[in-house]
């Protein structure tokens, strides 16, 4: 192939060409706008230098809103192909592109960064932390996987998109049957994004070990905080598993390598092994902190302390354990006989018992309580139903016999986007809801964010519930079409019916968010919703140093303890707070990661090496750079707090 | 409120459908090993509903009963910190259900995995399914014969399908006969099957494997015994041998009608398994080797004795 050829977009549409279009508009219009508005200063001081956990969290929170509506599109055009038996809306290989960045987009780019974001901005505050341990590195993280995931989604007008599938299963993902750099885009970008990950984990790690506030034990963590811990220790575990398997698939692609290859004694199946020692683990690493989420929203709703904290523990750290020995349940049918899926059939199952313990937690967590509905509570019980049937089914998928017939089939997306939507998306959105009051300062407004869970619940239920039946009918996944005769029409007609749903659900958040940013009341207190834990315990919107005093803990509800109890959270004076400088260097460092990928997925060696070469100059100027932070004075400590509404 | 109503109502709907008039085709089994994880199935649905039915009820007693403004202004929920014995129960039974389950699991997992009950005392009729980009190819090594695209099965006959791939990954699958397994392209696996009924049955790749995945079907004939060596008497009469030539013809990308050949591909291209699989394993590889020979013994004498 000609070098310039394999920039073009070996199978180009109308859309994709009126995306190229849009991109470079918008492009032109975001630096056009921050340039007549003079920005650019406040644009690098006050964001893309900061190393400021709150900040960090909420550009996370963008970028995965901005993914979410890029995994959608996807989303409702598969939906939209598959509504009508032979429908060419699209045609095969444009539907293969795009049900594979579906998945890699929502999953890595958009699901990752949502608990990322929520994850940033909440756990030191529910600490009683002033930031993270490393916060440059929180920025680095960030920062790789923001242009990590802007590497992906130029793949589509650069190159072309990968079409492989989100699991980019070997030898299909190889260069002998995916001859565009699609895969590459692929091997590379997620690799970037994945070391962002990884980085993240250790650094919450250590926070969250180190940093609590005093009289924080660990059995006195809040859910959340706990939930998270849990989180990053899977992600420390599972995440270099992604990085080596990456690393491999790259080799293979890039230098000849024969890992997954069909000759030279590449073994296809070891690139599904790989993956899914890190996928299954993903999938928890999703979950657990939305588990988390629920166990702050529920109690602080129902009024009452959640139920069985230490089961909940327990429950969270036996997940974490069996996620680990679970990864061949994802290819039963591979032949490695009955005596290996017995086994992890069974543990499969088992997985059930601990989430099992949490649903009834929760639900006894509401028994002799006084429970208020909101949209944040509204989300949390809609997910326990919902969340239950996807569950179950995971059981009966579980069962390996049964599964070579629910293997491969629209079976199989049902239960996944069952427990996904409610276990991920649902608790996301009441996460945002929960916490958007103390990341902005005002709340989202009730009814319409009535409305959105309302929407996104039954399209969630329409959208996926037909596709049981059109499974257990003989309808495979990842089908471009099907014919009229096999029955499967109605089923992917309502299928499409609830997709709209939800994009209808996620266009009044958006609204919302507008909506509420003009309208609603500034005056809502640092505690809106008489909540539990300490990070309503600071004020709104929340202070650089997080806290003027670093509050005493004497139980996994500090706050709620000072509220009802008498005890006393902030004793003491005012002193200097020593704060981390902010640093360019992440950003440049991640956007020469950018380039690095960039040249590699197209071979263009040259640039690569002077790619290295940067990266390797910006960790010489880390190493030996001088950089003590500085201190706020006790003066402006007191200055901020008075103007806050005094001291807490 | 609503939300749950309708789920219930949605549920019903699905086990009205599954139980319907019009089976689903993986409940609507035509031989053994289909019917064992059809029954797997139902069973296993059985057991969920009554849990998400316990959930369900729960759920809406917890919320009927403990809403806000179905108690006074004053009312100051407790501290409560769990129970020893709530949470026993909690744990209990699901463990007892996992156990169940796991029973279950276990033993279908051996039935599938072998020759299916009731047929174990002839010899399976051995298929060799190999897939190439979009294509099923269809090797019977004892009739000598080869087939593209379409089977045709003798009813009330084990069947051992070796699988293989030309390529990516792809996957076996006739729903109303058995469950599907990969076929790969360094190594050979094994799928027993067997059909009860005459029919024409639908079988594919279920596993997504570029372009052309949507159209990689096939069909699946079973007749009568007699028939079926009719059929055989047939090909080997009217149609042409496949010559190496035409064979690579055949293997590139691409969708092909049914074909039918009187000679296979095993000799020329052989299947990779024994000396001509992915990874040799020293004295594994031997024993292989040596099982394959006396499997090609055995075909021998089939075809002697036929």
């Amino acid at each position: 192939m000609d070098f310039f050829d394999r920039f073009a977009i070996p199978h180009p549409s109308p859309v994709i060409y009126a995306s190229m279009v849009a991109i470079t508009l918008t492009l032109v219009a975001i630096v056009a706008g921050v340039t007549y508005t003079k920005k650019w200063g406040y644009l690098w001081r006050e964001w893309l230098t900061t190393v400021d956990h709150k900040r960090i969290g909420m550009m996370y929170l963008i970028s995965a809103l901005l993914m979410l509506f890029r995994g959608g599109a996807d989303a409702i055009m598969m939906r939209a192909q598959t509504a009508l038996p032979e429908n060419t809306l699209l045609d095969s290989q444009h539907y293969n592109e795009i049900f594979t960045t579906h998945g890699v987009v929502m999953i890595i780019f958009m699901a990752m960064a949502f608990i990322m974001a929520l994850m940033n901005f909440v756990v030191p505050l529910q600490i009683g932390a002033r930031d993270v341990a490393f916060p440059r590195l929180n920025a680095l993280s960030f920062w790789l996987y923001f242009w990590g995931a802007m590497l992906f989604n130029i793949s589509f007008v650069i190159g072309g998109s990968p079409d492989a599938g989100w699991t980019s299963y070997f030898p299909l993902a190889g260069n002998e049957f995916s001859q565009s750099v699609g895969t590459n885009y692929y091997m590379i970008a997620i690799q970037i994004a994945g070391l962002g990950t990884l980085i993240t984990g250790i650094n919450f790690i250590v926070t969250i070990l180190k940093m609590r506030a005093p009289g924080m034990t660990l059995m006195k963590m809040p859910m959340f905080t706990w939930s998270a811990l849990i989180t990053n220790l899977i992600i420390v575990f599972a995440f270099p598993v992604l990085t080596v398997a990456l690393a491999m698939g790259t080799i293979d692609r890039l230098f000849g390598g024969n890992f997954f290859t069909t000759t030279d004694g590449g073994m296809d199946m070891l690139w599904a092994n790989l993956f899914w020692v890190w996928g299954h683990p993903e999938v928890y690493i999703l979950i657990l902190p939305a588990f988390g989420i629920y166990s702050e929203i529920i109690p602080t709703f129902a009024r009452r302390n959640l139920y069985g904290y230490k089961s909940m523990v327990a429950s969270i750290v036996l997940i974490s354990v069996l996620s680990f020995v679970v990864w061949v349940h994802h290819f039963f049918t591979m032949g490695q006989g009955a005596m290996v899926n017995s086994i992890f059939s069974i543990t499969t199952m088992a997985i059930a018992i601990p989430t099992g313990i949490k649903i009834f937690n929760w639900l006894f967590t509401l028994w002799k309580g006084k429970i208020t509905i909101t949209v944040p509570m509204l989300y949390s019980l809609g997910f326990i139903p919902i969340f239950t049937i996807g569950g179950v089914t995971g059981v009966m998928l579980g069962m390996s016999a049964a599964d070579y017939q629910y293997h491969n089939t629209m079976f199989l997306v049902a239960h996944f986007h069952l427990v996904i939507i409610p276990g991920v998306v649902f608790a996301m959105l009441a996460g945002l809801t929960y916490w958007w009051p103390k990341m902005f300062g005002f709340m989202l407004n009730e009814r319409i964010g009535k409305l959105s869970f309302w929407l996104i619940s039954i399209g969630t239920c329409v959208a996926f519930f037909p596709m049981f039946i059109s499974g257990l009918d003989g309808q495979a996944r990842r089908m471009y079409t099907y014919s009229e005769a096999t029955g499967f029409g109605i089923w992917n007609m309502l299928s499409f019916v609830g997709a709209i749903m939800l994009a209808a659900g996620f266009v009044t958040i958006v609204y919302n968010i507008y909506y509420s940013t003009r309208y609603a009341s500034r005056d809502i207190g640092s505690d809106p919703w008489d909540a539990r834990s300490l990070e309503w315990a600071t004020h709104t919107p929340v202070p650089d140093y997080n806290f003027a005093i670093t509050p005493q803990v004497n139980s996994s509800e500090a706050f709620w303890d000072s509220k009802k109890n008498g005890h006393k959270l902030f004793s003491g004076e005012y002193k200097e707070i020593h704060m981390p400088n902010n640093s360019g260097v992440p950003f440049i460092m991640s956007a020469i990661f950018f380039v690095l990928g960039f040249s590699l997925v197209f071979s263009i060696w040259v640039l690569a090496v002077i790619a290295l070469l940067g990266i390797f100059a910006c960790l010489a100027h880390r190493s030996f750079e001088q950089d003590h932070g500085y201190h706020i004075p006790v003066e402006e400590v007191k200055e901020t707090e008075e103007k806050l509404g005094g001291a807490r | 409120m609503k939300i749950k109503g309708a789920l219930l109502l949605l549920m019903f709907a699905v086990m009205a459908v599954l139980t319907g008039c019009e089976p689903l085709m993986v409940l609507n089994p035509k031989g053994p090993q289909a019917q064992t994880q059809a029954d797997v199935i139902l069973l296993s649905i059985g057991i969920m509903s009554f849990i998400v039915i316990a959930v369900f009820a729960i759920l809406i007693y917890m919320l009927v009963k403990y809403r806000s403004s179905k108690q006074s202004d004053d009312y100051e929920p407790p501290h409560i910190e769990g129970n020893h014995i709530v949470e026993g129960i909690i744990v209990g039974i699901p463990v007892l259900i996992v156990i169940v389950l796991s029973i279950v699991s276990v033993r279908s997992n051996y039935l599938v995995e072998a020759t299916p009950e009731g047929y174990e005392d002839q010899d399976p009729l051995v298929v060799y399914a190999q897939s190439s980009n979009w294509k099923w190819h269809f090797s019977y090594p004892e009739q000598g014969i080869e087939t593209v695209n379409y089977l045709y099965i003798p009813t009330d006959r084990a069947l051992e399908f070796k699988l293989y791939s030309e390529g990516p990954i792809t996957s076996f699958w006739v729903p109303q006969l058995g469950g599907q397994k990969y076929a790969m392209s360094d190594m050979v696996t094994t799928l027993h099957l067997a059909a009860d009924a005459p029919g024409e049955y639908m079988g594919r790749n279920a596993n997504f494997s570029g372009e052309g995945f949507a159209e990689n079907t096939f069909s699946v004939n079973a007749v009568a015994p007699d028939e079926f060596d009719e059929w055989v008497d047939e090909v080997q009469e009217t149609a042409e041998p496949l010559t190496e030539e035409k064979y690579n013809e055949l293997l590139e990308p691409g969708h092909l009608g049914q074909l039918t050949f009187s000679s296979t591909h095993l000799e020329f291209s052989p299947p990779p398994e024994g000396e001509h699989g992915g990874h040799h394993h020293g004295d594994s590889s031997d024993n292989s080797e040596e099982g394959n020979m006396n499997m090609d013994q055995d075909h021998e004498d089939h075809n002697h004795s036929e």
